[in-house]
């Protein structure tokens, strides 16, 4: 066991694990952030992307010793302190984005990255953003929809 | 859930020399986006000890002198397809960097990783293979290269000692040599290849035909390989009709693929033919 | 072009509107959705209990096999360990379900009767014990010979037989007969979030169950049966579910038990979370079929005798088969008139893990079995799809081969006249065959098969319609005899009790809007109570596109009943009067049980009758582009046109129609499984493959309405319908780019090759097949 010192959400927190412990499970046992899922285990389906410096990375590839010093941040940080949903968040509640939801904390990791390195609103580029998250659930279609709205910055209602 | 092996983190070659010398024989982890798969144990015995190279910057970076393109063994696809060396050099490397997993993978995945890794269906493998690049290696007994042609010995075996690190990938950049790339996966993204092939050559003045003829594949076989006979084939002729028939006939009765859970032998085969067919015509221009 | 509309009141649902006479306001934003999107929503591997340990399924690595002994290493220190064994089994071995045919754990001295069966249990306080306990574990056995061809097995679970009219008159009077057959193999749901259940030990001797299912009842039934536990001591409660798609129908009752049975054992919660490759290794799958097609038809083009046949492969135990079955004979004719049809339809068992509920339940198997028949025939007459389906599509009054009259509620022709409009099909198949006539290397490959054309890409559009008998077949909601209620608490808090599960299709959002729209109070006013059957009736599974008919259907009545009785009370409208009432009155609950709608009653023994209230109808133009160097298929973009009786809420109406048809896409192009001695070699997401966002097509979908008069709201469900109709418009888009027809799904490139140079050796297996080890 070793520990490991890193930021997530922009807190800076300390583990005590083996260094072979994936990211996945620090942050969702230790650090009791469940919001990143596990859907396969091998890299295959996104449900883990959380953001690594800044980079979309899944979190169940990550060996937690390769973390050490980085800038973490999942889905419980977008929203703000009193959870108000983001704009990328509200745009997905208004295009019905999320269905059953376990695809959605991956997904907009994903699409908040593609977002702040000045993504549009095209259909083409969005799809290969988040072409390393798997949905079952919509077909991909209202997901683009949520992420182009968002993109073009005419978000309303945020929650 | 997976196993959890010790694993020491070195911040220096010569740490990571000597850890790779200790007993028991370690795996290194570059980007982890195979090694740590191999931890669930469904793909067989998991390592028993790890060095996580990741921290090791030597072996990061993109340089080229007026010869030849020098890439380090960490760098990722993404920071392939960002790089305006690879972009101008490397064109073929890049677009195969491009077809790697999706995003995710391409942030952590790397070069050396990939190579080291000898999977027969390693997407930048035939790109090696056609390009004559070679590798450098090193250990706590020093450096050497070899030859991409020699690295990948049989089904995930490579040229590397137990206890070598794969450094850096080094390829002359040859007057005039053009590469083409394709690879026919199993979907659009987040796929294996069933066939990949990379098809090399160079245009001399004054030299009739293509010379140099480079045809690399993977997923045909137990390792990535060079199909010898149909460069031969190739070789001193121009991209018509009747080369790129040839070609085709003489790879096809080359390789001999296997079924297996994506694809079939027949399927590889015919495919593998077609699609050298169709870069021969489309640098051909008919 | 003028819509000729043939269903009085049909009416199409333009995207972003509300239609005419339906609850006021925008569409409510999904009940969950906030907790969905900032990662709060708890799902089963969420929750935490403390001083859990961790379970494990022994499972068989033979298809079949006498199960001889397990063998514990001594070495290995078992008192930290809870091993559990048929023996501890203190109910039935016995999984319910239909026949009472699966054990829930292979005895010793017991049949193994699949690959991945159920052995024995183990649970430990964290995962590396638990690891090391099973390597020291070791289990004999003896094989047996197995059967994997459902063609050669003699164990039969069901058969059914529908015949109308004179079959072989017919034939021998036809113009033309053409003959097909076409297989299907299994598919997986592929729910992200896999099967997961957490057994918590009650101190009244049961257990209560949390996990990821669809169907609380079902798992209740399960866990009094095997555990001897009476309707309180067993307790399931739904836990945020991320996908079901009739995955988890009957699955979670498997693992429900085994994590009850651990729980009851070590006195202690258990959780038993499986991942990706146990989960696909495991669980159900959609079944493989075989469908026979012997179809006579006249000159123009109208169906006049239909002979067909349907086998089904159940896998190793009985489960759902026999409903699957039923559904796919009836749907097998396709949604058209012919006044000679004879259907046999059969399921029987091979040693392979059994299949159970995916998403249309049997009709997409036979829907595209039906669908690519049909278009072949077209082709053979030289008439338009769209033309020979204009000719022979069900209207109002026509009789469908169980003798069932269709008297409302008919929308095959608006469907298919909307998705054909919207996707300019006449126009674009026209353009697409005067491209092809100038290129060569369209349909088979000539010359060498290793040589290029000039061109490398090839474009088809094709065109599918199917129908969807919504709710339970025949009898079966009269049997299932289900109970929702809406209650007025004391506090004066309007709540839904219902089993039907939220799984991301909307229920927590639509079932709070049909009941607030019957009461005429604000959305937010009406809240749903958990799926917890300590608290909730039975009202019935979340399955057969059931919830906003049937259910719904139960809500509003319940409704209606509470308004009439406040304000019968009050004097007053009920929104005004309510909390008041509530207040001196204290809590009424309204439980609204299941009445048969008006029809005639389904026989059974013959087969005849309504098989459904009512028909969902829909229609589907897919366009593809087809690599003519690999064969390789990329579906651009799919027209969807769905008629679900009446649009509760159109994004989520919508959302329905967009994912059940990008499943049918995958169904139709990449998703496969291969199987080797009776083990699918497909088990990781690696290998088994559904489309990522660069897959996916732009999806275009036309809600259209045709209610359905005999329940409040018109509602028909919308969930399977769309599952039924993408597939055959996908293989109708490649045989127009290619001119080859694949009767096989998927359409992989490998058959599509095949097909092209005519080298079946390029295909590989038919779907379904065991290749020997």
């Amino acid at each position: 066991m070793t520990i490991f010192r890193l930021t997530v959400n922009e807190t800076a927190v300390e583990v005590d694990v083996p260094g072979m412990r994936r990211l996945l499970d620090v942050l969702r046992d230790e650090l009791a952030l469940t919001g990143t899922k596990e859907g396969c285990g091998e890299g295959e389906c996104g449900a883990c992307t959380v953001l690594l410096d800044g980079a979309p990375v899944v979190a169940c590839l990550v060996p937690i010793c390769q973390a050490e010093g980085a800038v973490v941040r999942t889905v419980e940080g977008l929203a703000g302190p009193a959870h108000q949903l983001d704009a990328l968040q509200a745009a997905f509640l208004e295009t019905g984005g999320a269905q059953c939801g376990i695809c959605t904390p991956g997904m907009l990791m994903s699409a908040q990255a593609y977002l702040d390195a000045g993504g549009g609103p095209d259909d083409g580029a969005i799809r290969d953003a988040i072409a390393g998250n798997l949905c079952r659930c919509t077909g991909y279609t209202k997901i683009i929809e949520a992420i182009a709205l968002a993109a073009s910055g005419r978000v309303v209602r945020a929650e | 859930m997976p196993v959890e092996p010790p694993v020491s983190s070195p911040s220096s070659l010569v740490e990571a020399y000597a850890a790779m010398a200790e007993f028991p024989p370690a795996r290194p982890i570059a980007g982890g986006t195979d090694l740590m798969v191999a931890l669930t144990g469904e793909l067989g015995q998991p390592p028993e000890r790890i060095v996580d190279l990741w921290h090791l910057d030597a072996l990061r970076g993109i340089s080229a002198d007026g010869e030849a393109l020098t890439i380090g063994a960490l760098t990722t696809y993404t920071e392939v397809r960002r790089s305006a060396l690879c972009r101008e050099h490397l064109p073929g490397l890049v677009e195969a960097a491009a077809t790697i997993g999706a995003t995710q993978i391409q942030n952590r995945g790397t070069l050396g990783g990939n190579i080291a890794n000898a999977s027969p269906a390693g997407d930048t493998l035939p790109v090696w293979l056609a390009m004559d690049a070679t590798f450098s290696l090193g250990s706590i007994r020093g450096e050497r290269t070899v030859r991409a042609a020699d690295f990948w010995i049989d089904y995930r075996r490579t040229a590397l000692q137990p206890d070598e690190l794969l450094l850096r990938i080094r390829v002359p950049l040859a007057n005039g040599q053009e590469m083409r790339y394709r690879k026919v996966g199993t979907r659009r993204a987040q796929a294996i290849s069933k066939v990949v092939i990379a098809l090399a050559w160079r245009e001399i003045p004054g030299v009739d035909g293509w010379t140099d003829v480079r045809v690399a594949l993977g997923s045909v076989a137990a390792t990535p390989i060079r199909a010898r006979a149909t460069e031969v084939a190739m070789e001193g002729r121009w991209p018509i009709p009747e080369t790129a028939d040839l070609a085709a006939e003489t790879l096809a009765a080359e390789i001999h693929p296997i079924d297996d859970v994506r694809s079939t032998a027949e399927y590889r085969r015919i495919v593998s033919a077609r699609v050298l067919h169709r870069l021969i015509r489309e640098a051909g221009g008919w | 072009m003028t819509t000729r509309t043939a269903s009085p009141g049909a009416i199409v649902i333009q995207p972003g509107t509300i239609a005419p006479g339906r609850a006021r306001g925008v569409a409510p934003l999904r009940r969950e959705g906030p907790a969905k999107l900032t990662g709060a929503a708890r799902y089963t591997d969420d929750l935490v209990f403390p001083g859990a340990w961790y379970g494990l399924t022994v499972r068989s690595t033979d298809a079949h096999a006498r199960f001889v002994a397990l063998d514990l290493d001594p070495v290995f220190d078992w008192s930290t360990i809870v091993v559990a064994t048929s023996a501890d089994i203190p109910g039935d071995n016995i999984v319910s379900s239909i026949k009472s045919d699966q054990p829930i754990l292979v005895p010793v001295g017991g049949e193994i009767q699949h690959h991945a069966e159920p052995l024995a249990l183990l649970a430990a306080p964290d995962r590396a014990t638990l690891r090391a306990a099973r390597r020291h574990l070791r289990v004999r056995t003896d094989p047996l010979p197995p059967v994997f061809d459902p063609l050669v097995s003699e164990h039969e679970f069901a058969h059914y037989a529908i015949g109308v009219g004179d079959v072989d008159g017919a034939f021998a009077a036809a113009d033309l007969i053409l003959e097909g057959e076409y297989r299907v193999g299994h598919q997986e749901q592929l729910y992200i979030e896999n099967n997961a259940m957490i057994a918590v030990p009650r101190e009244d001797g049961g257990v209560a169950v949390h996990g990821s299912l669809q169907c609380p009842y079902y798992v209740h039934a399960a866990l009094k049966r095997g555990l001897a536990l009476d309707d309180e001591q067993a307790q399931v409660i739904q836990a945020e579910t991320g996908g079901g798609f009739g995955g988890k129908e009957d699955f979670p009752s498997v693992i429900g038990l085994h994590a009850a049975l651990l729980a009851r054992k070590a006195g202690r919660p258990v959780r038993m979370i499986y991942d990706r490759h146990e989960d696909i290794a495991a669980t159900t799958k959609r079944h493989p079929a075989i469908v026979r097609h012997r179809t006579g038809v006249t000159l123009d083009g109208r169906l006049v005798a239909q002979d067909i046949e349907v086998i089904m492969d159940g896998g190793a135990y009985c489960t759902l088969t026999p409903v699957v079955l039923s559904r796919g004979a009836l749907h097998s004719g396709g949604p058209y008139r012919c006044p000679n049809v004879r259907i046999r339809a059969r399921a029987t068992r091979t040693n392979t893990p059994p299949n159970g509920a995916f998403r249309g339940f049997g009709a997409p198997q036979v829907e595209f079995a039906a669908e690519t028949h049909l278009n072949r025939i077209a082709e053979a007459l030289e008439l338009s799809p769209l033309e020979i389906r204009r000719r022979n599509l069900y209207r109002p009054g026509d009789v469908t081969p169980t003798g069932q009259v269709l008297r409302d509620s008919v929308a095959a022709e608006e469907v298919l006249e909307r998705a054909v409009e919207a996707a300019e099909f006449e126009r674009l198949r026209t353009r697409l065959r005067s491209a092809r006539r100038g290129r060569d290397g369209s349909g088979a490959i000539p010359g060498s098969p290793l040589r290029t054309g000039t061109q490398r890409l090839a474009s088809g559009i094709g065109l599918a319609l199917a129908w969807h008998g919504a709710g339970f077949t025949g009898s079966g909601e009269v049997h299932l005899a289900s109970v929702a209620s809406v209650e007025l608490t004391a506090a004066g808090e309007i709540r839904i009790l219902t089993a039907s599960t939220e799984m991301g299709q909307g229920t927590r959002t639509i079932l709070p809007q049909l009941v607030a729209e019957a009461l005429d109070v604000p959305f937010d006013a009406v809240e749903i109570a958990p799926q917890d059957t300590a608290f909730v009736p039975d009202s019935g599974p979340t399955v057969a596109s059931r919830t906003s008919m049937v259910v719904g259907g139960l809500l509003i009545r319940a409704a209606q009943r509470l308004r009439a009785q406040v304000e019968a009370a009050t004097g007053g409208r009920f929104a005004e009067t309510y909390r008041d009432h509530a207040a001196s009155h204290g809590a009424i609950r309204i439980d609204q049980r299941f009445e048969p709608y008006p029809g005639v009653p389904f026989d059974d023994a013959t087969y005849t009758g309504d098989a459904y209230p009512a028909f969902g109808w829909a229609a589907c133009v897919a366009r593809v582009d087809v690599d003519l160097d690999t064969g390789e298929v990329h579906v651009r973009d799919v027209v969807a046109a769905d008629d679900i009786g009446r649009v509760i809420h159109p994004i989520l109406a919508e959302g329905q129609v967009e994912g059940g048809t990008l499943q049918a896409v995958g169904y139709a192009t990449i998703e496969e499984i291969k199987l080797r001695d009776g083990r699918y070699l497909n088990d990781r997401l690696a290998t088994y493959i559904i489309p990522t966002a660069l897959d996916a097509p732009r999806i275009s979908t036309i809600l259209v309405e045709a209610p359905f008069g005999s329940v409040p709201h018109g509602a028909k469900g919308v969930g399977e319908l769309p599952m039924d109709v993408g597939a055959p418009a996908v293989v109708a888009a490649i045989a127009d780019a290619t001119g080859v027809w694949i009767g096989d799904l998927p359409a992989s490139p490998e058959r599509i090759l095949a097909a092209m140079a005519g080298l079946p050796a390029v295909a590989g297996l038919r779907p379904g097949a065991s290749e020997p080890a």
